[in-house]
């Protein structure tokens, strides 16, 4: 558990960080919460020339609403912000319902959300909620700033679409077409437990009317599952039994799980099914009870 | 005077603060880890990647070549020195550094020994290993095959991979019992491996002075004792020129009783080097390479009447055992008290087969939190009853009513020859079944799954042999397993206690003080007490299988009444009347018939370096061996109440109650710590650990992040009751309690989830009871098994 020699930077504004990154030449490797990198580090793994620690890096901590709705989220907002948001709860559900169940309450003080991203490992909670309500990610580097879309953003198991001299700065969610609703739902084996099945569903609804549906996964492919196509055969309609159940089927059919010691790939499925289901179900009550209210 | 009050000078039944946490809620615990000596050198060691391969060469060249190393080791060093294979625990010999073979991945390849750990680790990455692949055996079912590959070719006479045959019982009797029953319930199952994981790993820090020729070890072990003298038959160094030291433990739960290679290379490199060398294993390096637990299966029967009496029970066991036989087990018992299964059941004849295996896996089998296989025995015990009792269409609570011995049948003896002295067995059945609402709780099933919803209870009973143990039955390596206490009282009445045994956690700082007290009425807070330095404490056999406070804290007890007597004599010299003519009461000696003529413990003490009576030796101090006439028998009850989730498969835990008969307690609130500690391992058993190896022997599992260790989060609530029943034998009727719920948990939860999923037909699901598992039990209605993949032929 001894980590292999490296340097350590801990440079105080972003440009020189991406300097410091592009002189590395991809032997350098930035901290931010260092819950997974660390980790790693010490497995050898990981064995970076470099550590740039981003810490020290000021005004990146923020999470914040626009007044068009836009949510922006800077690189080093801890999970646990998020967590403890006063603002994401009722526009940004899906996050929300994410938000308590990243990792453990240890894990969640130091975490970050965007470094969460940037890790992209399949089992990722942020990610899939990312994808599921149509993020992006800003990203920047020696010549500037870009913006990659959430569902190009993750290539593969611990992946990203980050150039070797580029930091994701800012995640960024849009604004929903009318009320957001939705939730994450995960099976876990304990708290603290990557997901051996997880679903992010985001739902924009225009009284009992799908305006937009998004949705993503987690633990059950090679990489993060985009199943925003899949749900989309809610679009325009109303949360009927029938349409929630053709609308889990679908996603379940876009899952790509593993049988290992967590389950078989039909049980997998079967639990995405299960959970896509969960979340339409409780959305449709819930507008239900506001219809009645 | 007014008689003291012993809850205030916390003596027996006092909740009395754990005196120990002051340092390690502050951080100022003292670990191996903690520990730095001057001119300290560090060592990592290299672990094999495969699980069976023979060795063609290793290439130590560029690891010397890293600057800050100061020796590399490998089997031909040890080899050179006659170390490279050691004695276990159980008359076998395990590979110290390996020479010829590995035999499990994660196995000693190699150790260097550099300035600091980074530098070792830098320089393990560097040494080069040429490996011949062979065939792995992952499990006893693949061992006994008659084309296995052998595993242990080291050893003369060992052409197969079995390890022993072992047998106990009436097989005749037994025999006749099955011909003559009206039902015969069988049960077949695995007991998964589990891993202690205690949350400090394994580490010595050898020192070896050239000057003196003394050799101190201060290292994690929950036996000391043995420990020196295994190194001093080892590394033939004379006995008394070997210190072991074992500082706080961060947890051992049987983990740290196995004398492992780190500690024995560390040692070979600080006599070469003559400097200390530590090393200290990561989490990893604990969960692939020490003492796991269980890895059991289970060919059970049970013989039937059809009022329920069981008339016979018959049991095959089948062991994983890892490449080497390490676990240590009283020599006469290879697979530790297995036999003692079913003793709280009143059972005319029983017959017992065992069969032990090496496999291509880190030697183990310990005894997690258990008395030598209890666990495993009570588990099957449980499960089996489980089934039965549905075999006959009887009631889970009847079944066990019919069965347990009754109050009146003290002593009795067991169909396997334990000699059980004491209980209430259906009492403490009835206060459980009273508080989890047993009599309603059919009807509540019933209504549940008319709304889809799935209830289930579980019922464990057991009686455990806890405390070995009697010198006619109990050793280690020949040593008998007594125990010890030396009490020294200083001259102002504080007082210095030692034992034999050594804490991990289990408070005997805390819980000695109030045998003191409770024995000589000196207040807890005015006792030390030291364990695990093998220079200063008395010889004892150290703490494991819940023998502390059956033999070591008998011990106590019984040193505190010689120096009571010793204190009776000094009193009567100092109240001026005939020994004879005193009575005690707590703290307190005085005039028969004039009470208030008398003097306090403490008087006596500094008597006895001031004014000391003709003849009698100066001093209040001894020491007082102790060899238990029997174990003790705690008793449990534990019942769970779960709601299964029939769309994912995930249970949760409604209600646990646990009922325990522990005999006398001495802290309560200690007591309940550890039967809550207890309970959270076997929560965690039930549902969530999982260790396994793949088809070539890679261990899946070998991690923090896949073997999982259950958080507050997750873990429920228990409801604790007690029942009291004291030990007949033991010196305050105290009976072991620290890992009765580790034994009787598992199947509660089992039993429970069972109950809420066996109308789909199923009769087992092996643990863990994941959820895929359940999900998959009652899709199907048929058993699932936790057998590991067997290489197919």
């Amino acid at each position: 558990m001894y980590p292999s020699r490296f340097d350590y930077d801990a440079p105080s504004t972003l440009e020189e960080a991406i300097a410091i990154l592009d002189q590395g030449g991809g032997e350098a490797k930035v901290m931010a919460g260092g819950q997974s990198l660390i980790p790693m580090l010490r497995l050898r793994f990981a064995s970076p020339e470099r550590v740039v620690d981003i810490n020290g890096i000021p005004d990146l901590e923020y999470h914040r609403i626009d007044p068009d709705g836009t949510l922006r989220i800077g690189a080093l907002c801890r999970h646990e912000d998020l967590e403890l948001s006063t603002i994401i709860g009722d526009t940004f559900p899906t996050l929300a319902g994410a938000a308590h169940l990243v990792s453990d309450p240890i894990i969640r003080t130091r975490g970050t959300f965007v470094g969460s991203l940037c890790h992209a490992d399949p089992q990722g909670d942020w990610s899939a909620t990312m994808i599921a309500l149509g993020g992006k990610i800003i990203v920047q580097g020696p010549n500037g700033r870009r913006e990659i879309e959430a569902k190009d953003f993750v290539l593969g198991p611990f992946v990203s679409a980050l150039a070797f001299n580029e930091i994701a700065v800012e995640a960024i969610v849009p604004p929903a077409k009318g009320k957001a609703l939705g939730g994450y739902l995960k099976l876990e084996r304990r708290v603290g437990d990557f997901a051996t099945a997880s679903v992010a569903v985001a739902l924009d609804m225009d009284g009992d009317t799908v305006t937009r549906a998004g949705c993503a996964m987690a633990g059950v492919g090679g990489r993060t599952i985009d199943a925003n196509e899949a749900i989309s055969v809610l679009q325009g309609k109303t949360l009927s039994s029938e349409n929630i159940d053709s609308a889990a089927a679908a996603v379940a059919a876009a899952s790509d799980p593993r049988t290992d010691h967590r389950g078989s790939a039909d049980y997998k499925r079967h639990i995405v099914e299960t959970f896509v289901k969960r979340v339409l179900v409780s959305v449709a009550k819930s507008e239900k009870k506001e219809a009645v209210a | 005077m007014a008689p003291l009050d012993e809850l205030k000078i916390g003596g027996m039944g006092a909740s009395r603060r754990r005196v120990e946490d002051n340092r390690f809620i502050r951080g100022k615990g003292n670990y191996v880890d903690d520990i730095v000596l001057p001119a300290m050198l560090h060592m990592q060691i290299l672990r094999s990647p495969v699980a069976h391969a023979k060795i063609k060469s290793i290439d130590t060249s560029a690891a010397w070549e890293v600057p800050g190393v100061r020796l590399v080791l490998t089997g031909e060093t040890m080899a050179a020195r006659n170390l490279a294979w050691m004695p276990t625990l159980s008359y076998d010999t395990q590979a110290v550094l390996a020479t010829d073979k590995v035999r499990f991945q994660g196995q000693e390849v190699a150790a260097v020994i550099a300035d600091d750990p980074y530098i070792a680790q830098d320089a393990c990455d560097k040494i080069v290993v040429e490996y011949e692949q062979l065939p792995a055996i992952v499990n006893p079912i693949q061992a006994q095959k008659a084309d296995a590959p052998l595993i242990r070719d080291d050893k003369e006479n060992q052409a197969t991979n079995k390890i022993f045959d072992w047998e106990i019982g009436d097989k005749t009797a037994t025999d006749q019992a099955f011909a003559d029953a009206d039902v015969v319930s069988k049960l077949d199952l695995h007991y998964p491996r589990s891993h202690p994981s205690p949350l400090e790993n394994c580490g010595s820090i050898a020192d070896y002075d050239r000057a003196t020729g003394k050799l101190t070890v201060y290292m994690t072990s929950q036996a000391p004792h043995i420990v020196r003298a295994a190194v001093a038959m080892v590394a033939e160094l004379p006995e008394h020129m070997v210190r072991i030291v074992s500082p706080d433990l961060g947890g051992g739960f049987g983990n740290k009783v196995p004398i492992y290679p780190g500690y024995v290379v560390s040692i070979l490199a600080s006599i070469l080097t003559e400097r200390p060398v530590k090393w200290i294993e990561s989490n990893s390096e604990n969960l692939i390479s020490t003492g796991f637990g269980r890895d059991v299966y289970l060919e059970g029967e049970l013989a039937l009447r059809k009022d329920g009496k069981i008339l016979g029970m018959r049991m095959k066991t089948i062991s994983d055992h890892g490449a080497f036989y390490a676990d240590a087990q009283p020599t006469k018992f290879k697979i530790g008290l297995m036999h003692s299964t079913f003793a709280c059941y009143d059972i005319p004849t029983a017959h017992l087969v065992s069969e032990g295996f090496y496999t291509n896996k880190a030697p183990g089998g310990v005894a997690y939190r258990c008395s030598f296989r209890v666990t495993e025995a009570m588990f099957f015990q449980e499960r089996m009853v489980h089934a039965a009792a549905n075999d006959l269409g009887m009631d889970q609570a009847e079944f066990r009513k019919v069965n347990l011995v009754g109050d009146d049948m003290f002593p009795y003896r067991t169909a396997f020859g334990f000699l059980t002295d004491s209980g209430q067995y259906q009492k403490c059945l009835d206060v459980g079944l009273k508080a989890i609402g047993y009599d309603t709780f059919k009807q509540e099933q019933e209504e549940a799954r008319k709304r889809g919803k799935l209830l289930g209870i579980g019922i464990s009973t057991m009686t455990e042999p806890l405390g070995a143990g009697n010198s006619r039955e109990y050793d280690i390596i020949g040593i008998k397993m007594f125990d010890s206490a030396e009490l020294r009282v200083h001259m102002t009445g504080k007082a210095l206690l030692r034992t034999g045994a050594k804490s991990q956690g289990q408070g005997h700082e805390t819980t000695w003080s109030q045998i003191v007290a409770h024995e000589l009425g000196i207040p807890a807070d005015d006792i030390v007490v030291e364990e695990g330095d093998t220079d200063s404490a008395p010889f004892g056999m150290g703490t494991y299988a819940s023998r502390s406070t059956p033999v070591a804290g008998a011990a106590v007890a019984m040193v505190s009444r010689k120096i009571r007597a010793k204190a009776r004599k000094i009193a009567a010299h100092l109240l001026e009347v005939s020994e004879e003519d005193i009575e005690w009461e707590l703290g307190r000696f005085y005039v028969r018939g004039n009470e208030e003529r008398g003097v306090t413990i403490q008087d006596c003490a500094l008597a006895a370096y001031s004014n000391i009576p003709d003849g009698l030796e100066p001093g209040l101090e001894n020491t007082a061996y102790y060899d238990p006439p029997n174990l003790t028998w705690p008793f449990a009850a534990y019942l769970c109440k779960v709601e299964v989730d029939a769309e994912s498969g995930v249970w949760d835990v409604l209600n646990f109650v646990a009922v325990d008969d522990c005999g006398v307690r001495i802290n309560p609130m200690i007591v309940e710590g550890q039967v809550m500690g207890g309970l959270t391992e076997a929560y965690a058993m039930a549902n969530m650990q999982y260790i396994t190896f793949d088809e070539e022997g890679n261990c899946i599992g070998a991690n923090y992040m896949d073997y999982l260790l259950p958080t507050a989060w997750e873990t429920p609530g228990f409801e604790l009751h007690e029942v009291v029943t004291p030990c007949p034998h033991h010196p305050i009727g105290a009976k072991g309690v620290g890992e009765c719920a580790t034994v009787a948990g598992p199947a509660a939860f089992v039993n429970a989830v069972m109950s809420a999923i066996e109308h789909t037909g199923v009769r087992n699901v092996d643990m863990p009871l994941m959820p895929n598992r359940v999900y998959e039990a009652l899709k199907t209605g048929k058993d699932v098994s936790g057998m590991p993949p067997v290489l197919s032929d």
